[in-house]
């Protein structure tokens, strides 16, 4: 075998025990729940097997799912914007400072120690009717009556920007730490003021950190399930909750798997569109490749 | 057939000169390569017999489980109890479909509803019900409505009972007044914004049924009982999904009234909350069994739930979850505080218990479902 044959199976040596996990865990699922979606689910509860497009056709031509789609992808947006409203000055906080980074990096990953549903549920104690915030405003004789807070979209969009905020700052982080400095000193003494040297040199120089964070945010806002469940209204349903709803409550699992298909199918696209406008390239460059 | 008996009979087909010397051989190699495959597994699938799976809803209810039955029964039998739980009945009977044969054994699940459903999959066994003699302390009612789902046979045993009734604050709403509006008191514009509801399909229809006057095990105007659902959905804080949820909601006061189920109820009212309980005419009541899945090892189920059903260990469990047991207590002494729990029937006849139909349920379920998902959602 020549050095060069060796070098070339190198890498596939060394990725096969990734490939075949991701064969085994996601490829071959997700080709499972490909052939259930074009199933029927009995009236019994069982499944039909087969080659039927109800479950499709229902999918994509019926309005109830659209507008959840749509209403999904409009928290996904919102939770988007506001992590990077929030992440960006945060993340610049911690790359420029000096000494204590290490300290400000670890209680950034301090949430990640605290389970999702348990982060989730906090809001409860803070928002809820006899939580922090009314018993001091009560407390303080600033209001008589409790302010209902909890249970409604802007509590989802809370509980979303609570969890993906340090997965927005990290990636902005990392894409600041690759920038030199010097850069934005070489832009002053040009004539820059601080603010145009962030705005023409820093900010477009970390734009692929933050549309990574902006990417990673948007697709698990997206299919999240469990926020609208413990801080949403009546009303409140994401797309997931649909999916959720159809394999385990209506024991539908052909339709589940045509919803969940369309989910994937959405954001996929999602990631089409950023590798079209900024390449797949600028993601491994936002996650310091 | 076992493996002995299907190599006689490839080797009579071989001398009989059905099967070439060809396909016999590759035959023969075939059941070897079976063979060698399946052994290690087939091993471990027998020593699965040694243990029995049982799921349920955990907390208290594991633990008195543990203590009076499982660790007892391990010892007279030498037969480990695995004890799993689950979050909820359809949860559980999605993860009964995605299994293997003999995975799961015993759960504790709720409604008639759900053992017909069972049933409809294919996924009842059939009980030998000399193997439980503590089952002769089961008030007759319970055992009657599973036997006419699976044609006189059961493949489960009643274990407790309990109602979907009206929670309410007594700070906010009286006794009277709870009493007098009954299941409208969950369509009470007065208390928008103050009023909670499980996200539950069948308890919607239900107390929709309730509150536009029909029989909540016949409804003919769905039209009505749908709207009824909306104007509820319109007056809610929030669905609820898990006890734990609803008694928080009740605890800290985000809401004034909920229908909610009996023995959480009464844990709250243990705690010193002043919340009202109300079982309003033909309220939702419902049984709650220990069903034994298809392809389980029997014997040794049906001894497993022989020692479940023991007055001890019942009792234990009944006053761990706050729901009466399934004995009757014409037959057996349940102590002080079970005939104090809601719901509580002395006769033993149940009589004004209104119990679900598993055929007008389980009849619509698949249109009802979906068609509440959609409302629910504000459609």
């Amino acid at each position: 075998m020549t050095i060069e044959t060796r070098e070339a199976r190198q890498p596939w040596i060394l990725l096969s025990p990734s490939l075949v996990a991701i064969t085994l865990l996601l490829v071959i699922p997700l080709l499972f729940i490909v052939v259930y979606s074009f199933w029927l689910r009995t009236a019994t509860g069982a499944d039909q097997a087969g080659f039927f497009l109800d479950n499709w056709n229902e999918a994509l031509t019926d309005a109830f799912y659209r507008d959840i789609l749509l209403y999904t992808l409009k928290i996904a947006a919102i939770t988007t914007v506001a992590c990077a409203l929030l992440g960006y000055p945060a993340a610049y906080f911690i790359a420029r400072s000096k000494g204590n980074k290490a300290l400000l990096l670890l209680l950034l990953m301090l949430p990640f120690w605290i389970s999702y549903i348990i982060r989730t549920m906090s809001w409860i104690n803070i928002l809820g009717v006899s939580g922090a915030i009314n018993s001091i405003l009560i407390s303080l004789g600033i209001i008589s009556e409790p302010i209902q807070m909890l249970y409604n979209q802007v509590t989802i969009v809370l509980g979303l920007v609570h969890f993906l905020l340090p997965f927005m700052i990290l990636n902005i982080y990392v894409s600041l730490e690759g920038i030199d400095v010097t850069l934005e000193d070489a832009a002053c003494s040009l004539g820059a003021t601080r603010w145009q040297s962030f705005l023409e040199v820093t900010l477009p120089l970390s734009i692929a950190g933050l549309a990574a964070g902006g990417l990673l945010c948007f697709v698990l806002a997206a299919g999240t399930y469990i926020t609208p469940v413990i801080l949403g209204g009546p009303s409140d349903a994401m797309f997931a909750n649909l999916v959720f709803e159809a394999i385990i409550t209506q024991l539908d699992w052909p339709l589940g798997s045509a919803l969940s298909l369309m989910l994937l199918a959405v954001l996929g696209a999602l990631v089409l569109v950023y590798n079209h406008f900024l390449g797949m390239g600028q993601l491994m460059k936002g996650l310091g490749k | 057939m076992d493996n002995s008996k299907r190599y006689e009979r490839l080797l009579e087909r071989y001398n009989n000169g059905d099967l070439d010397r060809r396909s016999f051989l590759g035959l023969i190699g075939a059941a070897g390569l079976a063979y060698g495959v399946a052994t290690p597994f087939a091993k471990q699938a027998l020593a699965a017999t040694e243990q029995v799976r049982f799921d349920g809803w955990g907390g208290v209810v594991s633990e008195a489980f543990r203590k009076y039955a499982f660790d007892p029964y391990t010892k007279k039998t030498g037969i480990k109890v695995v004890d799993g739980t689950f979050g909820s009945g359809d949860e559980y009977i999605s993860r009964i479909k995605a299994s293997q044969p003999g995975e799961y054994n015993i759960a504790h699940l709720s409604g008639v509803f759900d053992y017909a459903r069972y049933n409809n999959l294919g996924l009842t066994s059939v009980l030998n019900e000399k193997n439980i003699p503590n089952l002769q302390f089961v008030i007759p009612k319970l055992t009657d409505v599973f036997r006419k789902v699976t044609d006189g046979t059961l493949s489960c045993v009643p274990y407790d009972y309990g109602t979907t009734g009206i929670a309410y604050n007594r700070k906010h709403i009286s006794d009277e007044e709870a009493k007098k509006k009954g299941a409208k008191l969950l369509i009470d514009k007065e208390l928008k914004g103050k009023l909670g509801a499980w996200g539950d399909w069948r308890t919607r229809i239900w107390y929709a049924s309730l509150q536009t006057d029909q029989d909540p095990n016949n409804a003919t105007d769905m039209d009505a009982v749908w709207n009824a659902i909306r104007t509820n959905r319109d007056l809610l804080l929030k669905y609820w999904s898990s006890g734990a949820e609803l008694m928080s909601l009740l605890a800290e006061e985000e809401i004034y009234a909920t229908e909610a189920w009996s023995g959480r109820v009464y844990a709250l009212q243990e705690q010193g909350h002043d919340i009202g309980y109300l079982d309003p005419l033909n309220g939702f009541g419902w049984q709650e069994c220990l069903f034994v899945i298809k392809d389980s090892p029997m014997e040794a189920c049906e001894e497993l739930l022989n020692f479940m059903l023991a007055p001890a260990t019942s009792i234990a469990v009944a006053e761990g979850q706050n729901y009466p047991p399934a004995l009757d207590p014409k037959k057996v002494d349940l102590g002080k505080k079970i005939p104090k729990l809601p719901a509580f029937d002395p006769t033993g006849t149940l009589d004004g218990l209104t119990f679900a139909n598993p055929t007008y349920w389980n009849g619509h379920e698949q249109e009802w479902s979906k068609e509440f998902g959609r409302i629910q959602k504000g459609y």
